[in-house]
């Protein structure tokens, strides 16, 4: 049975996909969503990190067949209508990123945090994204930049 | 300079600012529609030079210069900038493309910048070193600044006024000021690159006051793609038609395939073809390639292999240790690097004034986030790559020597890297993927490395053992130090240790000491192994530095009191044999005086706070950091404040990404010796994924970092490598004041930091 699934307010058909293939691999291979990037296949890094129904989830360990009828956000989804999030403005400002390959994933992680807790403390932040590694060591910009972005009315 | 620092097997040498091979440095075309572009071509090969358009202003029927172009003005006003370097965020996208800007006089937001692919005729494109600002910096100010010159010249002669009554106010306009005229620089092009090109010497430099690019925060140039998920790196390669393909490499290293079941593989959902992989400069291995990369990596769970292991299997970590421990018994193991004065008299002398430790690091893995992966098209006599790579002309090599083809037969497009650290400087991806691509020709194949391919197919940052010795005279100066490196050697068949294994004669306090001996005993191995950022300098300074705080302790005297003395009065001390770069203590001294100053060093902490200082001249670039941190009395650390401290000459480029590597060298320097240790059992990697070769996580990383740059009148040099070295001392000597405790061996998880 084909399977379907919600990404980004779109319907998106995946045919006769294998059911356990992990969503990551679903956005990245069938349907050329590459922003959401593969870091370690374990749920250990955060780098594959998307929302299901708005909570962030490891789509590395996620088979499709579990996500019929979950509405799943990805970064390419943040912006809508070409203007940038205040988190994703914040991150270009602060020019958080070194490499970038983790930040489509502390992006996701950070926007769930802030849309349950408006005006995140130091240590809500770092319990909220202590699932995203960053190799570059980008975590004091991480830090600004989500602060930065809260503070926006 | 600073190829003392550099392992010349990895990097080949930088041509040194204000060398350029005058014939080959700038040329000047006429764009179709009526545009200036400026062309910069460093350190060109006669061959090339020859093949090269003749006289440039004649243009071209299509105008299209696009690879080797650094500036391309069109007719319309549009300004190109070309990024002629690898990116892995070390921000040089955005840094040197800021020096042309600067000396072009026009404004950061009027740049449109595009990522070149690799092309000789654009010098040296490596990501190591922290080469890409000296090498560049001078070269690409005049390249900037003529393109302004011929600009103003145009106008010049458009209004038949001389050049001396214009001026550029920084926004790619020329002005007249006398008559109040104005003219574009896309209306001035056409004429412009008609010009004949001027002396680059002698066109004219911006006062450094003048500045209105360089020394502002400026954000990455691929940092909205970056936030909004954009294909960049390598993994987001996408070509029409495009498979994807698992390697899977004997465990131990070197390794063969004796046999595997590949028509079950073959038979498996998705799999369209597997095969056994053997060309020149690949591992060898098995490769499964698929319609997904799932379908790949589900299929290795049926893959059946038998290998023929190899001598490697007979190594490990254990046996490393105890075979450095059996070199230090031997009082003839080694071959003596450097002894001035006499060590051992020093030492008899001495009595109660020696002190010894031994100090132990293990290998590391350089983790990069990205993967490592190539995306490769062969088609008869030809391979196209899409590389995220550090060094893209030895993955040209690399992939050519694969396939028997010569290396002009490879086109290299050098993609956005997720990390780079050194790992990326060693094609071996690059090769296998060109390998893989081979067996479907006119197919474009894209590898990816699993996690755990990745951690255990590494070129380790290798291990080290030192023993070090060291003579206090009475007044408590550093009299003494000899040290008997235990390192290893490039391969089974040789003395020689691997060029990112060795230590330097000149190595901090070499050339300071009235009595130093430096030993190296080199261990014979198969254990791959890579430059991981400032290569040796980032191992060795934690058992140099940690021990020097040990001395500055036995003095008595305050640790920085003591540093300043070994580091001495403000002079040049040339390398050894003049083959290395300079070590100018004044500038090392200010820094240390800066981080001490900065850090508030010497006012008192609680109990089980402590801060400490440690300074590393490496990569032409003089670091000192101050770490602050408090121990609970259950050994639980908390890094408080790290103060980083450097001189890297007279001009930051970009200060929004001069202070991220700063940020990220701590964060880096923490992750790795507080956390990180790669191990060997059976010549065989233990650690597959990050949670058991862990990275540190945000709430682990310092609660603040301070970034001071003292500018001094020297040359600007580079910041990818050099703030890294003095991290893990300044931690440990940091850990030591505030619980007492020595930590003489990493990583610093495997210590028990609980005090009473």
């Amino acid at each position: 049975m084909p399977l379907t699934l919600n990404i980004n307010g779109k319907s998106h058909d995946l045919g006769s996909i294998d059911p356990s293939t992990p969503l990551l691999w679903a956005l990245r291979d069938h349907l050329g969503l590459v922003g959401t990037k593969y870091g370690c296949g374990q749920g250990l890094c955060g780098a594959c990190t998307v929302h299901l129904n708005g909570q962030p989830s490891r789509s590395c360990i996620l088979p499709v067949n579990a996500l019929a009828g979950v509405k799943i956000t990805t970064v390419e989804g943040l912006a809508k209508g070409g203007q940038l999030t205040a988190l994703q403005q914040a991150w270009c400002d602060r020019d958080v990123a070194q490499c970038g390959y983790c930040q489509a994933g502390q992006l996701m992680s950070a926007t769930a945090l802030l849309a349950r807790t408006p005006k995140p403390t130091d240590e809500d932040i770092d319990a909220a994204m202590s699932g995203n590694l960053c190799r570059c060591g980008t975590y004091t910009r991480i830090r600004q930049a989500i602060h930065t972005a809260a503070a926006q009315p | 300079m600073n190829l003392s620092e550099i392992d010349p097997a990895t990097f080949p040498p930088a041509t040194p600012p204000g060398h350029l091979d005058r014939r080959g440095f700038l040329r000047l075309s006429a764009l179709a529609g009526g545009g200036l572009a400026l062309a910069l071509y460093l350190r060109l090969p006669s061959d090339l030079l020859a093949a090269a358009p003749a006289a440039a202003a004649a243009g071209t029927p299509d105008g299209d210069f696009a690879p080797n172009l650094f500036v391309r003005i069109t007719s319309a006003g549009e300004i190109t900038i070309l990024a002629s370097n690898p990116e892995a965020g070390q921000g040089v996208k955005t840094a040197l493309p800021m020096i042309i800007a600067e000396e072009l006089d026009v404004a950061w937001t009027q740049v449109r910048v595009v990522q070149a692919d690799l092309d000789p005729r654009l010098g040296r494109q490596v990501a190591g070193g922290s080469q890409a600002t000296p090498t560049h910096y001078e070269p690409f100010r005049r390249l900037g600044a003529t393109a302004r010159f011929l600009l103003v010249a145009a106008a010049a002669a458009k209004w038949s006024v001389h050049a001396s009554e214009l001026s550029t106010p920084g926004d790619a306009r020329v002005v007249h000021a006398a008559s109040g005229r104005a003219a574009s620089y896309g209306e001035l092009a056409g004429a412009a690159a008609l010009l004949p090109l001027p002396d680059e010497k002698t066109v004219p430099l911006k006062n450094p006051a003048d500045f209105r690019v360089m020394g502002r925060r400026t954000g990455g140039v691929d940092n909205p793609a970056i936030v909004t998920g954009q294909p960049l790196f390598g993994i987001d390669t996408r070509r029409p038609g495009q498979l994807f393909a698992t390697f899977v490499k004997c465990p131990v290293f070197g390794g063969k395939v004796r046999s595997a079941n590949l028509d079950a593989v073959k038979a498996l959902p998705g799999v369209k073809h597997a095969c056994v992989i053997d060309a020149p400069g690949v591992s060898s291995g098995v490769a499964i390639v698929a319609t997904t990369t799932w379908q790949a990596f589900k299929a290795r769970d049926s893959l059946k292999v038998e290998w023929d292991e190899g001598r490697t299997a007979a190594e490990s970590t254990a046996g490393f240790a105890a075979a450095a421990e059996r070199a230090w018994a031997d009082p003839g193991s080694g071959k003596i690097l450097r002894n001035d004065g006499d060590f051992e008299a020093a030492r008899a002398a001495a009595g109660a004034n020696l002190v010894g430790a031994r100090y132990t690091y293990p290998f590391l893995s350089h983790a990069n986030l990205e993967p490592q992966n190539c995306t490769a098209l062969f088609t008869p006599g030809a391979l196209e790559v899409w590389a995220p790579t550090q060094a893209p002309q030895r993955g040209r090599e690399a992939a050519a020597k694969a396939l028997g083809l010569p290396p002009e037969a490879v086109t290299v497009r050098m993609t956005r890297m997720g990390g780079g650290f050194g790992r990326r400087l060693t094609n071996d991806f690059v090769a296998e993927a060109a390998a893989i691509a081979r067996e479907l020709p006119g197919v474009p194949v894209q590898l990816a490395w699993t996690r755990a391919d990745d951690m255990q197919h590494d070129w380790y940052r290798p291990a080290g053992y030192h023993d070090l010795r060291a003579v206090l005279d009475s007044a408590g100066s550093l009299l003494g130090w000899s040290d008997h490196f235990v390192t290893f050697a490039a391969g089974y068949d040789t003395a020689e240790p691997s060029g990112v294994a060795s230590l330097g004669p000149d190595e901090f306090p070499g050339r300071f000491l009235p009595h130093c001996l430096v030993r190296q005993t080199p261990l014979p191995n198969g254990i791959p192994m890579g430059p991981w950022r400032a290569p040796r300098a980032s191992a060795q300074s934690f058992a140099h530095q940690s021990f020097l705080d040990e001395l500055a302790v036995a003095s008595g005297r305050d640790p920085v009191a003591f540093k300043l003395a070994v580091l001495g009065e403000p002079r040049a001390i040339p390398a050894t044999g003049g083959k290395g770069p300079v070590y100018h203590t004044g500038r090392m001294a200010g820094v240390v005086r800066l981080a001490a100053e900065k850090s508030g060093w010497g006012t008192p902490l609680p109990k089980g706070s402590g801060r400490g200082l440690a300074f590393h001249f490496s990569h032409l670039g003089y670091a000192a950091i101050v770490v602050e941190v408090t121990v609970s009395p259950a050994g639980e650390l908390t890094v408080d404040r790290v103060v980083v401290a450097a001189d890297v000459g007279r001009q930051i480029i970009n200060p929004s990404g001069a202070e991220n590597q700063a940020e990220g060298s701590v964060v880096d320097g923490i992750s790795s010796c507080l956390l990180q240790s790669i191990t060997l059992d059976g010549g065989r990697v233990l650690q597959t994924n990050f949670g058991d070769m862990p990275l540190l996580r945000i709430a682990q990383s310092p609660k603040k970092i301070e970034t001071h740059f003292l500018v001094t009148d020297n040359p600007p040099t580079g910041l990818g490598e050099p703030i890294i070295p003095p991290v893990p001392p300044a931690l440990g000597n940091a850990l030591f004041a505030a619980t007492g405790k020595r930590i003489r061996s990493l990583p610093i998880s495997a210590h028990d930091l609980s005090w009473s």
